[in-house]
């Protein structure tokens, strides 16, 4: 049967396409968007805001950590409740929701895909079962390849082929999309309590967090791969850190992207543009952030822009999260991942009141305003770090209203007039920014718009966010309000969310990479990788790679060798 | 009449055999690793029981008979039966409002008896009086 | 004869993956490289012949379709249903338990809140410092099994991820570590250690506090002897969790099960944070089930809780002390119950089983065992692990896939789940809700 769909006279903003708050009909048959329909279902989106679905770049949503968040909060979990209905199972969290809340959420606001940030490669398989687990949101994951031993081992002996052979098979085994990145060597020398700064050495392997982060965007510029490295670089959360994430970015400078693409996506940069010395002298320096965006181009952010209130902190960087946890005092956990990785979390309160959390509000915004060009930047909240995704309306509202920030500020501690430029920023997003933002850049960064996501055109997936407003809106509490529940979410061309409830909760897929790589190098690499297995592994080689049980709805994406 | 038996601390955990029967519990293996109850060599003697001989243990919340077993390295006044129905038998249900039960460290009475260890039916079967 | 390398043994939560079996006519005929309780599992063991329904006292053997129709009737009837266990199956299976859960209203809960659903507790209060298993192998110079006697339990646990393991900052496996064990018997692997302390049954709680507080630099408030320890055992402990490069705490039922229960665990889960303030130290619980962890895992991620969640409300509802299964059976609350996966005639207190001979119970189980004596349906399943394949979680929480090894008749768990469920919402669509 023929499914067919049309929007009519929608205002349609579609960045990819050049498509700037335009009055246009969307016509969608079999779940994709098509030049005309014949016999269509009528959506009357007439004078209401017509988007892509939207685009997570960088998200906790799933696996270890976030499941290990959700045991250890069960006060979390009370928040969110909400019972079965037909269509949706139990809801439950606020921070960490559960995973079916996490599908709907997203799907109510408008969104249609999440990247899920960090994923342990020897854990993987779980991430897989819990995205497997939230309906509706196509999804993808990212593993972590920058403390592995093997990675280190192939940096200091200089081999970037043997690394990017590395990469291809670590990339496939764990059914992933592409090289994450986090506290590069920190990680590991977390695992005896310690942690690096960019320049040290990691305890007993000789290679330094720099040399880390340049050998892997090498290597990983060896395939076609849709996305560049994406780095959560060292020292997050330390004050005075600014100066470690513009050097992080230099390392990158020169290296040819595949395509037209940064070589570098720099993730929660909010986290990392912080001035001083102490907490003491805190300040914020989104502005030299900015600067260094502004005038190059191989370098992506997203904020990681703060929304306050109670959240759950979660990161592959342990000792950045035990560090928080003898800050507040509150509870800890850590996995430290053999030959890998690391994780910790603890729970965090954001509060308008405190000085130093007041800044940090500043500087996620700051960043997104004092950066010229929109496709350098993507909303994020770094999910749940910064504060959890249901927050992005809140985010938008600001970057649309300056008013809207005055007013928070007047509510914030005093210090957001002396240590951070957000009150003296006039700027405000329109809608067509917004877009770029949340679907355009994002897609793009990821390589996905190539395979329709983040936009209109014709042959793109018919996911489309239809927001219950006039494109003239400026009550920036009305705009809050359209982002967190929309008119009409359309997923594949089937109706997902209308009037802000959840109508039909179809599985999503997973969107994974295949790097593929010449197969002599690749016997090289796995007689050093086998040898690791043999060795120091708690789990046997042939039972370490993601069968294809864990992935039942596959979009596979091949990365060809680079000749 | 009622005489008054040894008091001892209950424990009770996992054994290798016990383990092995997991699968297989209506065995005469299983019967004869689980249905036994390990005491250190003074309170054997003390409570006049020879090895394999039978005795009664109570606790507030049930009675049951089992064959004693001397065990070095357990210490005096402690006895310790493997985990399964035999042991709980003896375990309340009060959880203290943490779920668990207190399966170990129960104030418990032991005495030597003639009396018949009950086989893995039979045992059940007093759940349905 | 067919032999399978790098088979995942399905019995306690080390989930050993490097097991080679040999199968001929379908069976297993060898093991190699499993401990002894694992062989004993892989090799196999009486099953349940047939389905079956409990009529005049007595099982009637019957079909398939006729036992899980009669199952369904039961749990759609139920007001307050319990459906436990879950741990000795797939996640795969776990995930339609739970989805059945919420059809029906019903409580789910699993073998955890007889093991370590105190170490649960203890999580939610203070979190846990903790690494994956080959972390302990490569880099950990001190072991200490708290409560726990692998020896007895966990077989392979010391060869293969701790104590006498191989890896890389440890190449001589046990020469350059050392072994602490306490407990309250002089167990087999309490001969292994370097040091045993013999501890009072109960005592546990004073014993972590005496080491926080020494750890914390208070000697001057540690008495002479604390829980039967002499002090000077105990200065000579804290020097050794000092002197460690990396150290960690596995502990098991001795201290879950006793006297203070999750407050044990909170002040272990402390005293591991007060021995981080001078090198790296982890904890990990000594889960027992396969796939114990993986339960918790996915109750976690589709409840947001890890056990004893209650679904009567239509969302989860988490208060573990109220709805555990045994607090739901003392109260003599629950009108049916579904057990798959575990043997709670074996392993729940005397007073629980009781009210279970009372109410309509269903058993999943490959094994006849003390419940199926009282269960008025009895539905055999296939043996996962060996006869059916799917996800389970290790005790350090790393997912590993289960082997299929041989071919057989028996449904698998998840398949008997997915059939109950259907029926059950055929038979509420039926009454029209």
């Amino acid at each position: 049967m023929v499914e067919e769909l049309l929007i009519r006279n929608g205002v349609v903003y579609d960045p990819i396409n050049g498509v700037n708050g335009e009055k246009k009909d969307i016509c969608i048959r079999d779940g994709k968007v098509v030049e005309e329909v014949r016999n269509p279902k009528v959506i009357d989106a007439e004078g209401r805001v017509v988007m892509p679905g939207g685009v997570d770049i960088h998200a906790h949503i799933a696996g270890g950590k976030v499941n290990a968040g959700r045991l250890f909060r069960p006060e979390d979990g009370r928040k969110g409740r909400e019972a079965k209905t037909k269509v949706c199972r139990a809801q439950s969290g606020y921070s960490v929701p559960n995973t079916f809340a996490t599908g709907y959420r997203y799907a109510k606001m408008g969104y249609t895909f999440v990247m899920e940030a960090a994923m342990p490669p020897l854990a993987a398989r779980h991430t897989h079962e819990e995205m497997v687990d939230i309906p509706i949101l196509d999804n993808a994951a990212m593993p972590l390849i920058d403390n592995n031993w093997m990675t280190m081992d192939y940096v200091k002996s200089g081999d970037t082929d043997l690394l990017a052979a590395y990469i291809a098979w670590m990339v496939k085994a764990t059914k992933g999309y592409g090289v994450k990145v986090v506290n590069p060597g920190g990680t590991e020398a977390w695992a005896w309590a310690k942690n690096c700064d960019l320049n040290d050495a990691v305890p007993y392997f000789d290679v330094t967090p720099a040399e880390i982060v340049k050998s892997l965007a090498v290597a990983n510029e060896k395939f076609e791969m849709p996305h560049s490295i994406h780095v959560h670089g060292n020292m997050l959360g330390h004050p005075g850190n600014y100066k470690v994430t513009t050097s992080t970015y230099d390392l990158v400078k020169g290296i040819t992207p595949y395509r037209d693409r940064p070589t570098m996506h720099a993730t929660h940069t909010q986290f990392h543009s912080y001035g001083g010395t102490t907490w003491r002298d805190f300040e914020s320096k989104a502005g030299a952030i900015a600067d260094y965006v502004n005038k190059n181009e191989h370098v992506s952010i997203d904020l990681g822009s703060v929304i306050l209130g109670d959240t759950t902190t979660m990161t592959a960087d342990g000792p950045m999260e035990y560090s928080l946890y003898q800050i507040t005092g509150r509870k800890w956990t850590n996995h430290d991942v053999e030959l890998e990785t690391g994780s910790g979390i603890t729970p965090f309160l954001y509060s308008g009141k405190v000085s130093v959390h007041t800044i940090q509000w500043a500087i996620g915004q700051e960043l997104a305003l004092l950066i010229k060009d929109p496709w350098k930047l993507a909303l994020t909240t770094d999910h749940p770090n910064a504060g959890p995704f249901i927050g992005y309306p809140i985010i938008i509202s600001m970057l649309m209203s300056k008013r809207r920030r005055d007013e928070s500020a007047a509510d914030m501690h005093k210090v957001i007039y002396d240590r951070a430029e957000l009150p003296s920023i006039d700027r405000e997003y329109d809608l067509y920014e917004i877009a770029i933002i949340t679907r355009g850049m994002t897609a793009k960064t990821l390589g996905l718009h190539e395979h329709g996501k983040g936009h209109l055109g014709v042959g793109a997936d018919a996911d489309v966010a239809i927001y219950d407003m006039s494109p003239e809106e400026h009550d920036a509490g009305k705009i809050q309000k359209a982002f967190l529940n929309t008119k009409y979410t359309i997923k594949g061309g089937e109706v997902v969310v209308k009037d802000g409830e959840v109508v039909a909760a179809p599985a999503g897929r997973t969107f994974f990479v295949t790097p593929e790589c010449d197969s002599k190098l690749m016997e090289e690499m796995l007689v050093d990788l086998k040898a690791k297995f043999e060795h120091y592994y708690s789990v046997s080689f042939n039972n370490y790679p993601v069968q294809d049980a864990y992935v039942p709805n596959p979009y596979e994406i091949k990365a060809p060798w680079r000749s | 009449m009622i005489k008054m038996g040894a008091k001892v601390n209950l424990i009770s955990g996992r054994t290798i055999v016990q383990g092995q029967n997991l699968d297989n519990k209506l065995s005469e293996e299983y019967f004869n690793e689980v249905a036994t109850c390990e005491l250190n060599k003074a309170d054997m003697e003390r409570l006049g029981v020879a090895a394999d001989g039978h005795v009664k243990v109570k606790t507030s919340f049930g009675e049951v008979v089992v064959k004693a077993k001397e065990k070095g390295g357990t210490p005096e006044g402690v006895v310790f039966i493997p985990m399964g129905p035999w042991a709980n038998a003896l375990v309340s249900g009060n959880t203290h409002g943490a779920g668990m039960p207190q399966y170990k460290g129960i104030d418990a009475e032991i005495e030597p008896t003639e009396e018949e260890v009950l086989r893995i039916k039979d045992l059940m079967k007093t759940y349905m009086e | 004869m067919v032999e399978i390398t790098d088979v995942v043994c399905s019995l306690c939560g080390c989930v050993c993956d490097d097991i080679v079996v040999e199968v001929e006519d379908n069976k297993v005929t060898k093991v190699k490289g499993a401990c002894a309780v694992g062989k004993s599992k892989l090799m196999g063991h009486g099953r349940i012949e047939s389905p079956a329904i409990r009529e005049n006292g007595e099982l009637r053997d019957c079909s398939y379709d006729e036992a899980i129709k009669e199952a369904a009737e039961i749990l759609a009837a139920a007001r307050r249903p319990l459906l436990y266990g879950w741990s000795s199956t797939v996640c795969e299976a776990d995930k339609v338990g739970i989805e059945l859960a919420e059809e029906i209203g019903a409580v789910i809960d699993n073998t955890a809140s007889v093991c370590h659903g105190p170490s649960v507790l203890a999580i939610q209060d203070v979190g846990l410092p903790s690494c994956t298993l080959g972390e302990v192998k490569n880099r950990a110079d001190l072991v200490i099994y708290w409560g726990a006697n692998p020896a007895a339990a966990h077989a392979n646990h010391m060869k293969r991820y701790s104590y006498i393991s191989k890896g890389y900052w440890t190449e001589e496996g046990k020469k350059n570590k050392k072994l602490i064990v306490v407990d309250v018997r002089k167990t087999a692997t309490a001969k292994m250690a370097d040091v045993f302390l013999q501890i009072e049954q109960g005592k546990d709680y004073l014993v972590f506090s005496a080491l926080r507080a020494l750890l914390y630099g208070y000697e001057d408030v540690v008495p002479e002897v604390v829980g039967g320890i002499p002090k000077k055992d105990l200065l000579e402990t804290v020097k050794m969790m000092k002197e460690a490069k990396f150290g960690i705490i596995f502990f098991g039922m001795g201290v879950t099960h006793t006297r203070g229960r999750h407050n044990n665990i909170v002040n272990a889960i402390q005293t591991t944070r007060a021995a981080h303030t001078h090198t790296k130290f982890n904890i990990m619980p000594m889960r027992g089930h396969y796939n114990v962890a993986g339960i918790n895992q996915v109750c976690t991620w589709e409840t947001g809780y890890p056990f004893a969640v209650d679904l009567s409300r239509g969302y989860a509802w988490y208060n573990p002390g109220e709805q555990s299964a045994t607090d739901l059976l003392i109260r003599r609350e629950c009108d049916a119950a579904l057990f798959i996966a575990s043997d709670p005639g074996a392993h729940f207190p005397g007073e629980s089983i009781r009210h279970l001979a009372k109410i309509p119970v269903i058993q999943i189980d490959p094994f006849p065992n003390p419940t199926t004596e009282f269960a008025n349906v009895v539905i055999p399943t296939a043996i996962s692990g060996i006869e059916a394949e799917g996800n389970v979680y290790r005790m350090d929480n790393i997912p590993i896939r289960l082997r299929k090894l041989v071919d057989t008749e028996y449904m698998a768990d998840e398949e008997i789940l997915e059939r109950i469920l259907e029926e059950v919402r055929a038979i509420k669509e039926k009454e029209g809700e």
